[in-house]
């Protein structure tokens, strides 16, 4: 596998405002990468640096092999863009936008494209200026879906479609997977990330707090555990990493660190147990987590990842 | 009244948004003739200096083609004869200013937020003619106080003033209607000034002849007309003023009407379909901006050729009106006979067209910051397309959009003479050269926009400023007798005098220079910045 992104140590300023603040970031040949971060937190700034559109005030990125600023025009052929605000030209049709963008980014598959407008039932025909902005979007989408390039760099690309249009751009992404190609997909919305992609990177005001697969982000939370036990179980909320304990005789509800799993559970285990489910953290918690910038400890941040369920 | 609530705080919120640049407009309007006002105290002090001016000025069908008849000697009254071209100005700023203000924000989808609040169907329509009729007011307010302070009658000075009130408001209701007939701005822009256009056109033919004649009760047609026909300072006619303003009635009933019965967003006429497929040419940066820019391109060239031949048409007269008058005749065959009067006509108006196309440039080049701004530039920098192929597909425009406009305006109007004075082939080719002679001054314009665009893109709008500055220096510097290092700042000033004057080719390459130089820097910059509407 190697690298088709790799930004490390990039810092961006607009005037005084620190946009990127050293931020890292790898995308492995082949993989679907979820880049998740609040408004403002920076992910558009690091895609238009990708594209060569802002030039970083410190640090290196290297895309597809090459310099984003410096070789801009040659690694835009390998490559499809979505932006997360899609504006139109209001005199052109959609069908001609798709079709132009396509030829500009060094071709289009026809057969493919045709088979996108009639998924996402686009009506090409309209001008740009009567499209709603789901529509602008599906526009930017199926020019990008239907293009022969190796990466797709989208940002927050559902952002005004409906459900059903949703489901159907997560098949192509999930098609996209199969046959290897790179995408980086930036977004806020968790259950799209969660399905979609192999690895995550968390920002927060320009810098990542988080990066990894799901599997291994999901270690450094908490579980919660719902049990029937033989008997009340003394102790259980003196044990290191056990948060809300709500005991009722035998029935115990709580969380857990991950990485306290395993004690806790021997702990259980020697009481009795009848009755158990485990859950592992969604990546909706992880986010709220983190983006108190708090990782473990506090109470109230147990009880609030509760209420988002 | 339920449609009207919320109006306030829509009136207050435009009030927020335009204070520079409401301001902007009725100072420099109202301030424009009061400049006039005072040029003629210094050049025609005396009521028999001014008698003899209306004597020739007055009967000159070029003079009336520009800014119509003139109703008396006074200096109130050729005041406002020569701001006819003023009152076309805020006839234009009224009506972009109301479209600014209605289908510019439904196009934004900021009328939809706005929408969502507690404001009346009819709040945005009537705020922005509310505020663009109040904007009106104050103008006349300034320019009759101004010309009372300077001693002319008050009267004539509240008439003059409501006269140029009168075409805003009648522009601004213009402006309300086309706003609720096409979904596009652009569209609703265009028929507006179209209709303005058209004002100027009938009103410039009907007074071309004398009061009374064949063609004269064109200007009747013409709210353009009507604001001369108030008659300031000369036997005031009011009940034009409620003609006018009865009109301006019926247009915003119009308005009302339509906007009720349309969706937001939405405009009368239907936009229709157009092809699911782009056509095999549509493939690069060069003919994207050949579908952006072909059609105001020919609405320029049409506009350019209808004037062209209007002008053209009009030059003869200029020779046959001095038959009447032996002493002039003298006088101009003492500095080189009536053929210079034609050719001093002949560069007058190379130098109108020259500085409308000098409009036409500066839209074009800015056109790139337009892009960039509504984020339609990323999406085609994020291809193959590079910065300068980008940049130079709409630029190609702003270069030889001029070439082809001044080509059309030397060739209609040396046409029309050439063919009505019966010598074709002397005077096509000195006209001709007459309007491409302009060219290198248009170029500066160019680069001025291309430096601002490409070095300090968030002050690209300056290009105006300076295209502005050129005109009003062009147009008032002569007559302040301004200092010459000022009348120099502006290329215009730089231009060969043709036709009849020397063809010197030194100044026309230095303006060239300064042109191609500054291109190159704002290409340079543009290069190396980042892109994007916040860049800059």
């Amino acid at each position: 596998m190697t690298a088709v992104i790799s930004i490390s140590g990039l810092h961006k300023f607009f005037g005084p405002t620190h946009a990127l603040d050293g931020l890292d970031l790898t995308v492995e040949e082949g993989e679907v990468h979820g880049f998740l971060g609040p408004n403002g937190s920076g992910k558009t700034t690091t895609l238009r640096i990708l594209l060569g559109l802002l030039r970083a005030d410190s640090g290196t990125a290297r895309l597809l092999g090459g310099d984003p600023w410096h070789d801009a025009t040659e690694l835009h052929r390998r490559l499809a863009y979505v932006p997360g605000d899609v504006m139109l030209w209001p005199s052109l049709t959609g069908g001609e936008i798709i079709d132009l963008l396509g030829r500009m980014r060094g071709g289009l598959n026809i057969r493919r494209r045709d088979e996108l407008l009639e998924r996402f039932e686009l009506d090409t025909r309209k001008k740009g200026r009567s499209y709603s902005k789901g529509n602008r979007q599906k526009v930017a989408l199926i020019a990008a879906l239907a293009s022969n390039v190796e990466l797709l760099l989208l940002d927050e690309p559902t952002a005004g479609l409906d459900p059903l249009m949703d489901a159907i751009f997560r098949e192509y992404i999930t098609e996209e997977r199969h046959n290897g190609r790179t995408v980086l997909l930036s977004s806020h919305i968790l259950a799209e990330v969660e399905a979609l992609c192999n690895r995550v990177t968390i920002i927060r005001e320009g810098r990542v707090v988080e990066s990894g697969s799901l599997a291994e982000l999901r270690h450094l939370t908490r579980t919660s555990i719902k049990a029937v036990l033989a008997r009340p179980a003394p102790g259980l909320d003196g044990l290191p990493g056990v948060y809300d304990l709500q005991s009722d005789g035998s029935r115990v509800r709580f969380e857990v660190d991950t990485d306290q799993l395993n004690a806790v559970l021997a702990h259980l285990t020697s009481v009795g147990i009848k009755d158990l489910i485990s859950q592992p953290p969604t990546l909706e918690e992880l986010f709220m987590l983190h983006y108190r910038g708090r990782l473990k400890g506090g109470e109230e941040e147990g009880k609030n990842t509760k209420e988002s369920r | 009244m339920k449609s009207l609530v919320g109006a306030g705080r829509v009136i207050w919120l435009i009030l927020r948004r335009d204070r520079f640049l409401l301001f902007l407009w009725i100072a420099a309007l109202a301030l424009t003739p009061l400049m006039f006002a005072s040029a003629f105290q210094e050049l025609y002090p005396t009521a028999e200096q001014r008698q003899a001016f209306v004597a020739t000025s007055g009967r000159n069908p070029s003079f009336l083609l520009l800014f119509g008849p003139i109703f008396d000697s006074s200096i109130g009254a050729l005041t406002a004869w020569r701001s006819a071209p003023v009152v076309v100005l805020v006839g234009l700023a009224s009506l972009l200013t109301v479209i600014r203000h209605t289908r510019v924000e439904e196009e934004t989808g900021r009328r939809e937020l706005l929408g969502s609040t507690v404001v009346g169907r009819h709040s945005q329509l009537a705020s922005a003619l509310i505020v663009t009729f109040g904007a009106n007011l104050a103008l006349a307010a300034l320019l009759a106080l101004g010309m009372i302070g300077m001693g002319h009658p008050p009267v004539g000075s509240i008439a003059f003033g409501l006269s140029l009130a009168a075409v805003g408001w009648v522009f601004a209701a213009v402006g309300s209607v086309t706003a609720q007939l096409t979904e596009s701005s652009a569209a609703a822009r265009g028929i507006a000034i179209g209709a303005l256009g058209l004002s100027y056109l009938l009103r410039a033919v009907g007074d071309v002849g004398e009061e009374g004649s064949r063609l004269s009760w064109l200007s009747w047609l013409s709210a353009l007309g009507w604001a001369q026909r108030v008659r300031a300072y000369a036997g005031e006619r009011w009940w034009i003023l409620a003609l006018a303003l009865g009109f301006v009635v019926i247009l915003v009933f119009a308005a009302m009407l339509l906007s009720s019965r349309r969706d937001v967003g939405a405009g009368v006429l239907r936009p229709r379909l157009g092809p699911a497929a782009a056509p095999p040419w549509l493939r690069g940066p060069m003919s994207l901006a050949w579908r952006l820019h072909r059609n105001t391109l020919f609405a320029w060239i049409a506009g350019f050729a209808v004037f062209g031949v209007m002008y053209g048409g009009v030059a003869d007269n200029v020779v046959t009106l001095l038959g009447d008058s032996p002493q002039l005749r003298l006088i101009f065959e003492r500095i080189g006979g009536t053929a210079a009067l034609v050719d001093a006509f002949f560069a007058g108006i190379m130098g109108i067209f020259a500085l409308a196309a000098s409009a036409y440039a500066v839209q074009a080049a800015l056109r790139l910051r337009v892009e960039e701004t509504a984020l339609r530039a990323e999406p085609v920098l994020a291809t193959s397309v590079r910065r300068l192929s980008w940049a130079a597909g709409h630029l190609i425009f702003a270069v030889i959009g001029p070439v082809v406009l001044l080509a059309v305006a030397g060739f209609t109007s040396g046409m029309t003479y050439g063919l009505i004075s019966g010598d074709l082939s002397h005077q096509l080719p000195r006209v001709l050269a007459a309007a491409m002679v302009q060219l290198p001054a248009v170029w500066v314009l160019v680069g001025i926009s291309v430096a601002l665009f490409g070095l300090l893109p968030r002050l690209s709008a300056v290009s105006w400023g300076a295209l502005a500055l050129f005109l009003l220096i062009g147009q008032v510097g002569p007559v302040m007798q301004l200092s010459q290092w000022i009348l120099d700042l502006s290329p215009f000033t730089h231009v060969p005098n043709l036709p009849g004057g020397e063809l010197s080719m030194a100044p026309l390459a230095l303006l060239f220079g300064v042109g191609a130089g500054l291109t190159a820097a704002g290409l340079t910059g543009l290069a190396r910045r980042d892109i994007g509407s916040g860049a800059g």
